[in-house]
């Protein structure tokens, strides 16, 4: 049943309030077993879009199905799961009473050992959350939202304020999880951890999905290069058919050529040009992320 | 990653069918009610200062008697007991303002529980500690030598407890209404003062005229003259009655409809 459906599917989402436009036409498919991340600057839309999906929020327009129905219904039935950056918890329980409370309100869970043994939160089980550090709380999110055995879960920027180590511990009992086949979809404004964590890489600015592609594709519109050079006068056609060649741009003596073959236009402009100080830098997933997400640039 | 082993669907299969009852569950309700029995202001407030009130100003009036003969200190108890049933009922339910300002009741969107579940949960919470608040007041009445007939001790007890149902829904209006961690610190100086109009702390005839009136419209006067009834002897006015069942109505509709919107996805 489950493989039958895409684990999510939003269609046209569009979310205002008031006059900002927080999520603007953005469509969405994900397959069972992906695991994506949802990398976007602050205020990108990430949290409504996620909100959305959820059932938490509802679209001005558009559709959401998560595995082939409606999220409350998802929810209802423990078939999806979150770990949200507003989630609360109550302070004067402690972490195996929370645990074993929210496995009272779903009809079938996996045993509470096992889900604070899966979130590495086991040895702090009698701890009073109100004295757990934030990372010790967000691994509680976590045993939580693995209790119903969920077959989309998704995280919404979930290592924001841990340290680093906090951090890694929270991404490695995620991806023990994740080899499960279970889809989980995560926010994230770290590029290093949808670099690290994710199959599939989605870029949001402004409430507008703007790159959607493998991990690989994606660095791959980070790696390539710049060649600069002195030429007057440059032939601008000329350049952009070499091969390889993203984009060429004139300033004043200066040319900019974006390629992903350095090698094949520095060649052209030694050889075939009066071009000098030739310069070629690379540009990292840094970049294009900002080039991506910020600001329109010239690509 | 998705290279990897069998997927978890094809090893078992969850069973993904509804909770019954809305997520509604007595395990959970245990865990909630030794929640509320660790918190030691609730503790303070509704289980200890009643007892004490009671053994502050009404043990000194042992040996005096009402109009029908039966003791002054049966006045006394009854009605701090109704007070100590109305406070442990609003803090119960006021703490869904907590549970709010926290952000639970958000994480709880995120699992099966219905709303609906999750109020019945705080009610039957509430008024179980409730029943607790009485039944300790009327115990530290017995042992410091109240006597009354059976019928008084069970009738008296029974209006102060299902009276202070009114204020389960009083502290789930206040809760739903403002989400603010320490709400109870500003709803008890509210209760005290309308405890002293609903007569708990001194009759309300040794009040001003004025106050007199206007007492009898405030929210405690009708569960305050019903609980005292069976000692008294009074008749149960039908002014108390109304008082009790339109201040029910108004808190419970009040609390409904902050609820409703609450729970309104927008």
């Amino acid at each position: 049943m489950t493989s039958t459906h895409p684990a999510v599917e939003l269609d046209g989402l569009t979310k205002r309030f008031g006059a900002v436009t927080a999520v603007d036409g953005l469509s969405l498919r994900v397959q069972p077993g992906e695991v994506v991340a949802f990398l976007g600057p602050n205020g990108a839309g990430k949290t409504t879009t996620i909100d959305m999906l959820l059932g938490l929020s509802r679209p001005d327009t558009g559709t959401v199905r998560v595995l082939g129905g409606t999220p409350d219904d998802a929810v209802a039935r423990g078939r999806v799961a979150a770990v949200l950056q507003t989630g609360g918890l109550l302070k004067d329980l402690t972490v195996g009473e929370t645990v074993r409370m929210t496995a009272h309100f779903y009809r079938h869970t996996r045993p509470a050992a096992e889900v604070l043994e899966r979130a590495g939160i086991t040895d702090i089980a009698d701890r009073v959350v109100g004295r757990c550090s934030g990372g010790q709380q967000q691994r509680l999110r976590f045993a939580l939202a693995l209790l119903p055995d969920p077959d989309l879960m998704v995280l919404d920027e979930p290592t924001t304020g841990m340290d680093v180590e906090g951090r890694r511990d929270f991404w490695q009992a995620l991806r023990r999880d994740a080899r499960r086949g279970r889809t989980v979809i995560f926010a994230t404004h770290y590029l290093d951890e949808a670099d690290a964590y994710a199959d599939r890489i989605v870029l949001v600015r402004q409430g507008r999905i703007v790159a959607d592609g493998t991990t690989a594709e994606i660095k791959n519109l980070a790696a390539g290069r710049t060649v600069r050079a002195t030429l007057p006068g440059a032939d601008q056609a000329a350049l952009a058919a070499l091969p390889g060649v993203d984009a060429v741009e004139v300033r004043g003596d200066s040319v900019l050529v974006r390629t992903g073959d350095s090698d094949a236009v520095a060649r052209h402009l030694l050889t075939r040009t009066a071009a000098r100080d030739v310069e070629i830098t690379s540009r990292n997933l840094e970049d294009a992320f900002l080039a991506l997400t910020t600001a329109q640039t010239g690509a | 990653m998705t290279t990897s082993t069998p997927t978890r669907s094809a090893l078992i299969e969850p069973d993904r069918r509804l909770p019954a009852l809305g997520g509604f569950a007595p395990g959970a309700l245990l865990i909630e009610l030794r929640r509320v029995l660790r918190n030691r202001r609730t503790l303070a407030f509704t289980l200890i200062m009643p007892g004490v009130f009671f053994l502050i100003f009404g043990l000194p009036q042992s040996g005096q008697s009402l109009d029908n003969g039966r003791p002054v200190t049966a006045y006394v108890m009854i009605s701090l007991a109704v007070y100590a049933a109305m406070v442990a009922t609003t803090s119960v339910g006021g703490a869904v303002a907590t549970e709010r300002a926290l952000g639970w009741s958000r994480q709880l969107r995120l699992t099966p529980l219905r709303p609906a579940a999750y109020v019945a949960t705080k009610l039957i919470t509430a008024m179980s500690l409730g029943l607790l608040a009485v039944v300790i007041e009327f115990l530290v009445g017995a042992v410091a030598g109240v006597r009354v007939p059976a019928y008084v001790w069970l009738l008296s007890g029974l209006a102060a407890w299902v009276g202070s149902l009114v204020f389960a829904a009083f502290g789930l209006f206040i809760g739903y209404l403002a989400p603010a961690e320490n709400v109870m610190q500003i709803i008890g100086p509210v209760l005290a003062v309308l405890a002293m109009f609903g007569g708990l702390f001194v009759p309300v005839e040794v009040l001003p005229d004025v106050l007199q009136q206007v007492a009898k419209f405030t929210p405690v006067y009708g569960m305050g003259v019903l609980a005292r009834a069976p000692l008294t002897g009074d008749g149960v006015s039908l002014a108390a009655v109304a008082n009790l069942v339109v201040w029910a109505l108004l808190f419970g509709v009040g609390a409904a409809r902050l609820f409703r919107r609450d729970t309104a996805r927008v």
